[in-house]
């Protein structure tokens, strides 16, 4: 179990203890943050839980895999080099902390 | 926007709680009651014919939402109620346990119910392996039951009963798969795509036999089990598990009981209306007119849930909704991630990107050089960039669209150049 800091486009911080295992996109939406979608159930197949990655903890994560990245030159938003989708970023105890900023549409 | 005005949502699935949630992000200040027959907290159904049948599903997962999420957003969860009726004039629904809820707006969310098998071939309700799948408890049943090394037959050949098969097969069970159709996913795919599903699952052991019709079913002597399947053919199959995956009914005895326009489903306008404004509906069981097919549909899938769900909430809170974007659907059946967008009848011609030997392609499906429906194997990047094919309708060239070494991205490039691509 370890913290989450989502930081919407408004500026409205959501802060969620997220268990190991699951998803930062099933957290978000399982606790109504409104902002990340992925309706397409976390298979990286519809680029609307694009996420921003803080500066910090990219080199914590895995990097994407060749479907991920192909996925997210489809997403709505600005890709930056921190960009991710968050339904392949899966909570563990070395992203305590993580922080991801939510871009200002996902379609 | 009406501060006080109270919506009263039926239906606790996909479509209710995402209206409930979706009011509350766009801004509705008012009451929100949410009101759901099933005592179940509201959960995730695509799961329960493929991840939890392999019992890799948490609970946790399986929620919609958090337990704590409604009462942080204000929104009043009734589980476990049957709305008995809706009294349009006094506009109040009536529940089950005899109170009365006032509604400003009512939503009907109410779903559908699995297709029974016809009455002279159905088993007796008391048999402990027979089942349908939509629920949770259909579900448990099911996993309960997918012993490795016993018999299953599956009755039926859309997504329910192929990603039953997969489960199963998974799981080790002997499983025969039975269907009235000549082919499987027959109201759904072209013959090349249905040939690929059963090269697929007979590959993996499902045995397949298509233009099937059950007849009956051998049951125990206390009826409480079956036995075998019977066909009208008078072949036997004899089984320890049976699912039946032969359709959804939608859920409208609400609605017409109320008086409100039924037709295969609870009739609704461009703005999500019943014939009575105040009272909209959504989801598996509303039939809406397509303005990218120009006839009425009813869709039963998530994506068209969570859809109009937005697109009630922005409306009650008087925001631009998206315009309509072509269906859209999914199906997992062993590693093989099936995507679709579009509703393919009428089609005139299929194009393929890729080869049907892999499970790696693209299949459009053409009216006049626009796509009406496009399905795809393991090419996420193709099948989003599809839906804007389909949804837009795109003028494409057909020859362009057979060449892999033109990137889809570019076609749709060229055809948005074409002066008259609309």
């Amino acid at each position: 179990m370890s913290k989450v800091v989502y930081i919407s486009h408004d500026g409205t911080r959501h802060e969620l203890d997220v268990s190991d295992g699951v998803s930062l996109m099933q957290a978000a939406v399982s606790n109504g943050i409104y902002d990340i979608v992925g309706d397409c159930g976390g298979s990286a197949s519809c680029a609307t839980c694009h996420v921003y990655v803080d500066e910090a903890f990219c080199d914590k994560l895995p990097a994407p895999t060749e479907r991920e990245a192909g996925m997210l030159e489809c997403a709505a938003a600005e890709v930056k080099p921190n960009s991710r989708l968050c339904c392949q970023i899966v909570m563990s105890p070395v992203l305590d902390g993580l922080v991801v900023e939510i871009p200002d549409r996902q379609w | 926007m009406k501060a006080h005005e109270k919506v009263v949502i039926i239906g606790t699935g996909q479509a209710g709680v995402e209206v409930a949630f979706g009011l509350r992000a766009n801004g509705w200040q008012g009451e929100i009651t949410l009101i759901g027959e099933s005592a179940d907290i509201p959960h995730h159904l695509p799961p329960l014919s493929k991840a939890y049948l392999a019992g890799a599903a948490t609970a946790e997962s399986l929620y919609l939402r958090t337990p704590e999420a409604y009462q942080a957003q204000n929104i009043h969860l009734l589980s476990g109620i049957r709305v008995d009726a809706i009294n349009r004039e006094a506009a109040q629904v009536q529940l089950a346990d005899g109170q009365t809820l006032n509604y400003d707006r009512l939503v009907l969310a109410t779903g559908g119910r699995p297709r029974t098998m016809p009455a002279d071939c159905a088993p007796l309700a008391e048999a402990d392996n027979f089942c349908y799948l939509r629920t949770l408890s259909d579900a448990e049943r099911i996993r309960l039951q997918l012993v490795p090394g016993n018999r299953m037959v599956v009755i039926g050949s859309g997504y329910i009963g192929l990603e039953v098969a997969a489960s199963a097969i998974k799981k080790g069970m002997q499983v025969t798969l039975l269907t009235i159709a000549d082919r499987v996913l027959d109201r759904v795919t072209a013959p090349l795509v249905s040939s690929f599903y059963e090269r697929l699952h007979r590959a993996a052991g499902v045995d397949i036999q298509v233009n099937t019709q059950i007849a009956g079913f051998e049951m125990s002597a206390d009826k409480q089990h079956v036995r075998a399947v019977v066909c009208t053919d008078g072949r036997r199959f004899d089984t320890d598990l049976v699912v039946a995956g032969i359709g959804l009914v939608p859920n409208c005895e609400l609605a017409s009981a109320a008086g409100l326009q039924v037709d295969d489903g609870i009739i609704v306008n461009e703005l999500m209306q019943t014939s009575d404004p105040a009272i909209m509906a959504l989801g598996d069981c509303a039939r809406f007119r397509s303005s990218i097919y120009n006839r009425w549909v009813r869709i039963e899938s998530v994506p068209n849930a969570l859809e109009q769900a937005r697109k009630i909430a922005a409306i009650l809170c008087g925001k631009a909704c998206r315009s309509e974007a072509a269906p859209w659907f999914w199906s997992d059946q062993y590693d093989i991630g099936l995507k679709m967008v579009g509703l393919s009848d009428g089609y005139e011609r299929i194009v393929i990107r890729g080869s049907m030997e892999q499970p790696d392609f693209s299949v459009f499906y053409l009216r006049s050089n626009r796509a009406l429906a496009v399905d795809t194997v393991n090419r996420p990047v193709e099948f989003n960039l599809s839906k804007q094919i389909v949804t837009d309708q795109l003028l494409i060239d057909p020859a362009l669209l057979a060449d892999e070494s033109v990137p889809l991205k570019e076609i749709i490039a060229a055809a948005r150049a074409e002066p008259n691509y609309a």
